[in-house]
């Protein structure tokens, strides 16, 4: 099997799939902040990811580095909040990694993603069990890498990233906040799941699914070949 | 939800519409991206004073905009941090060349957003100093929260700041008095009955009728605790006891006292408020110089108050004293 090439095209289609879910899961996420913080997340990504998706429809470039860029800005101004610095700093930093690339290959996805999750844990100083996003988007971007060290194909390394997001997502119910508004309820903040973090895992999830998708076909038509070759 | 507005959606624009009409000789507003400037902005010179946050809170932070106050005031959505393009906008509007000071109130919103404004600032070679206001005792400190919240020493670190900016201090002198006014503040907050978002529609939380929760943020966050309500020279003495001992205030000392209307207490009231303050600091040898009373850091049509007390001496007098002229603070 072919290594999967992220582009411009892959990076549109993981934004676009990304916007779906924070659509569909808009009022999960909001009752989730309603419990430790201020209802307005699943709003604010909402809002966010949707005009993402409207500047990428009219985006010609096919520059990676820039695309991220604009991905990165766009959220800043629009999702308002502590998210909207977070998720753009996110995709500012992939922005850096990716500059000036056409195409990322497998390995340069998984420098710009844990750059971003880098960026995330710079911008907002939480660590790990601070009860945030980083509680999902670190252990996502420990197994991406390790996945790929192990040799897995990129859309098989992502679907651990997502298991790994999920499992840290489910982990910060039983934790008490001490970063965001959520900080402030301490051991009231027990019980719940950080909304961060579950946005943060749609994010990774997304992105399993779209590369998951653009390699089905490459299997498929690997199979023909296959075949091909049996029966010639 | 009973409020006198149109769409939900419109209450921060068309506010900011209204301030516009209402003060064209003092204040110029900015729309996409939303930002309130002095009418005579860019000053030349001048380091530029700068804040913002979430609306609800009027007159923070637009009211305080004009002359001896804020260069420019960003309004974000209700209780909702503005966002670092909005900040950068108004920031390069009002540099005269000299930098500008941004207050910011310490929640993590708020932080990250002026933090990645500032960024944007240094790039374009604008200097960006920072002062961070962390007043509300009722978070106490170093528990493993994001930190003390942001509430009435704002007004106060704003007045004395812009009055400093306007004699003509530097940014890392306006710097170290914006840190002397924030060290030296301190608030705490009661509700006696919730607020309304105006897009959520229900109340940020719900208190009995005999009930009042004591250290609540500005935007309904739970406080220390929820006590049974009772009079108004009790419940100041509970406020007064918990900002008292925090920095400490001791005998002798001097301070300004804010006793500010959360929004939907009348002023009736926080007279009340402010003659049991006042007996309460005599009592312990406290010399209250200056006061403030009034609706200046609101949460909506919440009811309650916040008492702030600050330490000052001649230095913070002086500039407190010194002419401002905005739409909601003159002298």
């Amino acid at each position: 099997m072919k290594p999967t090439r992220i582009d411009r095209v892959l990076l549109t289609e993981w934004i676009v799939n990304c916007a779906q879910k924070m659509k569909v899961h808009r009022d999960w996420l909001t009752a989730l902040d309603a419990a430790i913080g201020d209802a307005d997340h699943g709003v604010n990504m909402e809002r966010g990811f949707d005009e993402v998706g409207a500047r990428l429809a009219g985006y010609g470039g096919e520059e990676c580095g820039a695309l991220c860029k604009l991905v990165g800005m766009t959220l800043l101004a629009k999702v308002g909040g502590a998210s909207g610095p977070l998720y753009g700093t996110f995709f500012l930093r992939m922005g850096l990694v990716a500059a000036g690339k056409q195409q990322l290959t497998e390995s340069e996805f998984a420098a710009a993603f844990a750059g971003g999750v880098d960026g995330i844990r710079q911008r907002g100083s939480a660590r790990p069990g601070d009860k945030t996003m980083v509680d999902a988007l670190l252990p996502a971007a420990l197994a991406l890498q390790q996945a790929l060290d192990n040799y897995h194909p990129l859309c098989a390394a992502l679907r651990s990233a997502a298991a790994a997001a999920e499992t840290g997502m489910l982990a910060t119910i039983s934790m008490q906040a001490s970063k965001g508004r959520a900080s402030y309820l301490g051991p009231r903040s027990v019980g719940h799941q950080d909304p961060g973090a579950t946005s943060a895992w749609l994010l990774v999830l997304s992105a399993a699914e779209v590369v998951c998708l653009a390699a089905a076909p490459g299997l498929l038509f690997q199979q023909d070949e296959q075949r091909e070759e049996a029966e010639g | 939800m009973k409020k006198l507005i149109n769409a939900p959606a419109d209450v921060v624009a068309e506010a900011m519409q209204g301030l516009a009409r209402a003060h064209p000789a003092l204040v110029r507003v900015h729309f996409a991206p939303l930002y309130v400037v002095r009418a005579d902005a860019p000053r030349p010179g001048k380091v530029a004073v700068l804040s913002g946050g979430g609306s609800g809170h009027e007159p923070l932070h637009s009211g305080f905009v004009g002359r001896g106050m804020l260069d420019a005031a960003c309004p974000g959505s209700v209780f909702t941090a503005p966002t670092p393009d909005q900040i950068y906008a108004a920031a390069r509007a009002v540099d005269g060349g000299a930098g500008v000071l941004f207050i910011v109130k310490n929640y993590t919103g708020d932080v990250l957003n002026f933090d990645l404004a500032a960024e944007l600032c240094q790039a374009e070679g604008i200097p960006v100093g920072r002062v961070l206001i962390q007043d509300d005792v009722a978070v106490r400190a170093q528990e493993g929260t994001a930190g003390r919240r942001g509430v009435g020493t704002t007004v106060l670190a704003e007045k004395i700041c812009g009055a400093a900016a306007e004699s003509g201090l530097s940014l890392p002198e306006l710097v170290e008095l914006g840190e002397k006014v924030s060290r030296q503040g301190r608030s705490m907050g009661v509700a006696v009955s919730p607020c309304v978002v105006p897009t959520v529609g229900r109340p940020t939380f719900l208190l009995g009728d005999t009930e009042m929760e004591l250290g609540v943020g500005i935007h309904g966050e739970p406080g220390r605790e929820r006590a049974a309500l009772r009079c108004a020279d009790a419940v100041t003495e509970m406020l007064a006891a918990h900002i008292l001992e925090d920095l400490p205030f001791r005998s002798g000392s001097q301070i300004l006292a804010l006793v500010n209307g959360m929004g939907g207490t009348p002023l009736l009231e926080l007279y009340i408020v402010y003659r049991s303050l006042a007996e309460l600091c005599d009592a312990r040898g406290i010399v209250v110089c200056r006061n403030l009373i009034g609706n200046y850091v609101t949460a909506l049509e919440m009811a309650g108050c916040s008492i702030t007390l600050l330490e000052v001496d001649a230095e913070l007098l002086h500039w407190w004293d010194a002419p401002v002229h905005t739409p909601a603070l003159r002298w």
